[in-house]
């Protein structure tokens, strides 16, 4: 999706890096905030663990919440864990920048309900409640506006989380996209689960809840300028029932992860470094749907890079592989779930078996996506 | 999926590599020629099939590599001009010029678009006559047509506000280049089949010819490339000199007539600089004299801006096939697609960046 960066933000001058050999011209792109930096990648990672880790570790270790209060920050997972007394809560903040607002399969309404209760599913929990914060561009046509909010109402009755604050804001004209949406979201662990990336371990299974790709491709056929002709639909959707059906069948389950930006292949080198082993996976074995795979060889992209909005990827130790893939394959929306690989000792890196049985390694994405010239 | 699934058949693949292995009486080395080639080989790992005796080296045939130094730095000039659209693939903006690349020019506040088609450029030169819009033209004989087509389309609608920075390049040119050094080890070459769709296979039989060298016209799947291996290596050993076409599913004999018209009316040969290699004879486009007021470089008084590269680096020796990207001390140390020291390691066909998206875990260190 796009990223959400001031573009206009500018300090600094690009100078060239000296030392070592000559090659053409390493550039210092530090200066200013680039698209890459919102594409959930390497450069996303520059910003979350060079700035904002360092600045605001320090302060949470300053400002100790009460004694019956403790905090697991999720700085490497979807959301972070809030103990207060007994009941263990998930909090997780999500904004949607998304362009074009209406794609095939869904909207910024239906996906800003979505991203965020998806990311508490993650955590192991179900969702209570929702914000809801609107950054509105002055010139939205009004109908527009009532469609998104209808779409975020019907989404949230659907999910059965209701929005119960927000907050709404107009920008200038030329100063916005239309709409922008941020929505944070309560949820509640009620099973006694431990869902942290370190948790992977050599032999754990790796499944995914069903064919990947299809929110990305469908995005990227809707924004027009690819001319591109395809039925693919966006799979935004709760993967709330799913991943609670998962966990009731494998309790064990070490974590789950949704492949949104980035895809499974950067989600899965994450949780490799994370654990410090290696994740071996089967390219024959990964679902995607025709129209995907199609797209994706016409533009040389990798559906393994390209972002989901309602799949999610679960490490389950081998011995409730089994239970996890039937929990999901019994449910419509995990009809097309699969066991993907599994994971091997260190060290930590992500293999992949190829379609002529050959292996090569996948890596995170690197900068954004770019449609390739020929 | 057709057209696909049956080229990468292991099976299929598999009786190939056998008669591949058969036929090879010592070491032999092949070269194949085009970035999307090289590509294909590092994604679906075909290297690791290779028979013991059969090396493959990597070609120039990266557009975004080989696209000079001051070309880049032209484009960013172009980019930064108040009131212009410089339009590219999405392949460019990341390639570095002197001082920055394409995209800290947009992020700056150049008004840089990433379009998949000069035809959607022109499209935006109708829609804003007041502004200046450029389109950057890069590639092979390839994505030349549709340049050629846009400018001609610009022409007859009489599009003042559209330009063309051209840096095309042509493949024979450098073919000669390479195979004429003395240290030349290339025994056989698998030629860029997607550009002789376009172009045919004309120019490449003097090539064969001129260096006693077998050429194949090879496509880009697995089995499609094991093919042109074979057949390469055949020629090889039996002495046979000259140009075989083991594409036939998409390249003829004389190409695309209609689309070798229009490049033959729109542009005209020039010397070219390529990246990491220097100035050929004869190797480029530019603009015939019918449409130079077409021409960016002259619209813009870009021409003056001249670079030099720095002669140590080694994406240069990359795209000539005589280093291994693996072989490069930098590589996947202080040269990682995130922070390319060369265009070898930004485009989605430079041979390093092909290594290091599609490495073996021993080429990039420990981390994921």
């Amino acid at each position: 999706m796009t990223a959400s960066t001031d573009m206009r933000a500018s300090n600094g001058v690009a100078r060239l890096r000296g030392g070592g050999i000559a090659c053409p011209l390493p550039i210092d792109d530090r200066a200013v905030v680039q698209m890459a930096h919102g594409g959930g990648g390497t450069k996303t990672a520059e910003i979350i663990e060079g700035m904002l880790l360092p600045a605001l570790t320090e302060a949470a270790v300053a400002a100790t919440p009460g004694q019956d209060c403790r905090v697991q920050a999720g700085e490497l997972s979807d959301g972070a864990i809030v103990q207060v007394g007994d009941e263990r809560l998930a909090f997780s903040t999500d904004s949607f920048v998304v362009s074009p607002r209406f794609f095939p399969g869904g909207d910024i309404g239906s996906l800003a309900i979505h991203g965020t209760v998806n990311d508490l599913a993650m955590c192991g929990a179900v969702p209570l409640t929702l914000s809801l914060a609107l950054v509105l561009e002055e010139g939205l046509e009004m109908a527009e506006l009532q469609r998104i909010v209808d779409s975020i109402a019907a989404a949230s009755a659907a999910v059965g989380v209701p929005v119960t604050t927000g907050d709404t804001k107009v920008v200038d004209r030329g100063k916005g996209d239309g709409v922008y949406i941020n929505t944070t979201g309560i949820g509640r662990i009620t099973a006694p689960v431990d869902l942290s990336p370190s948790n992977c371990r050599p032999g754990d299974a790796i499944l995914v809840s069903g064919p990947i790709g299809d929110h990305g491709v469908a995005i990227m056929a809707a924004r027009g300028g690819l001319h591109l002709d395809t039925d693919v639909v966006s799979d935004s959707a709760s993967v709330v029932d799913l991943a609670m059906a998962v966990l009731t069948a494998a309790p064990n389950t070490r974590v789950l992860r949704d492949p949104t930006r980035g895809g499974v292949a950067t989600v899965l080198c994450e949780l490799a470094d994370a654990s410090s082993v290696a994740f071996d996976v089967d390219e024959h074995h990964v679902p995607v749907r025709p129209g995907v795979r199609a797209a994706c060889e016409l533009l040389g992209l990798d559906p393994l890079y390209v972002a989901c909005e309602g799949r999610f990827l679960a490490i389950v130790p081998p011995e409730e592989a089994d239970a996890a893939l039937a929990a999901m394959q019994s449910r419509a929306d995990g009809a097309a779930a699969a066991v993907i690989g599994e994971v091997a000792q260190g060290p930590a890196h992500v293999v992949l078996r190829t379609a002529i049985g050959s292996r090569r390694r996948l890596t995170r994405l690197s900068g954004e996506q770019l449609p390739r010239i020929c | 999926m057709r057209h696909v699934d049956e080229y990468r058949d292991a099976r299929a693949i598999e009786v190939v590599r056998a008669r591949v292995e058969a036929r090879l009486s010592r070491n032999r080395t092949l070269m194949e020629v085009c970035g999307g080639q090289t590509h294909s080989i590092l994604k679906f790992g075909l290297d690791q099939l290779f028979p013991e005796r059969l090396q493959l080296v990597h070609g120039p045939g990266c557009p975004v590599c080989v696209t000079p130094l001051e070309e880049i730095d032209r484009a960013l000039a172009i980019a930064e001009t108040e009131g212009t659209i410089f339009c590219s693939f999405g392949d460019m903006l990341r390639v570095p010029g002197s001082t920055h690349d394409l995209l800290i020019a947009k992020a700056r506040g150049a008004d840089v678009r990433i379009v998949y088609s000069p035809v959607d450029a022109v499209a935006i030169a109708r829609e804003e006559p007041d502004r200046e819009v450029v389109f950057f033209a890069v590639g092979f004989e390839t994505t030349a047509p549709a340049n050629a087509m846009a400018i001609r389309t610009a022409a007859r609608e009489g599009l003042d506000n559209f330009s063309m920075l051209v840096a095309h390049v042509l493949v024979p040119p450098a073919l000669e280049a390479l195979l004429g050094d003395d240290d030349c080890r290339i025994e056989g070459l698998l030629a860029p089949g997607h550009v002789c769709v376009v172009t045919g296979m004309h120019d490449y039989h003097s090539v064969a010819r001129r260096h006693s060298i077998p050429i194949v016209v090879t496509g880009f799947e697995p089995l499609d490339l094991m093919l042109g291996i074979d057949r390469c290596v055949e020629m090889i050993e039996s002495g046979e000199v000259g140009v075989v076409n083991a594409y036939e599913r998409a390249a003829r004999a004389d190409g695309n007539p209609a689309a070798r018209e229009l490049l033959a009316d729109v542009f005209s040969v020039c010397d070219r600089k390529w990246r990491g290699i220097g100035e050929i004879p004869a190797s480029g486009y530019e603009i015939a004299p019918a449409f130079r007021r077409f021409d960016a470089r002259t619209r813009f008084a870009v021409s003056c801006i001249e670079a030099q590269e720095p002669a140590e680096c080694m994406a240069g020796l990359v795209l000539q096939g005589r280093l291994k990207p693996t072989e490069c001390p930098q590589f996947g140390r202080r040269c990682t697609p995130q922070n390319p020291m060369g265009a070898t390691m930004v485009s989605s066909e430079g041979a390093c960046a092909a290594y290091f998206q599609y490495g073996r875990p021993a080429d990039v260190g420990a981390s994921a």
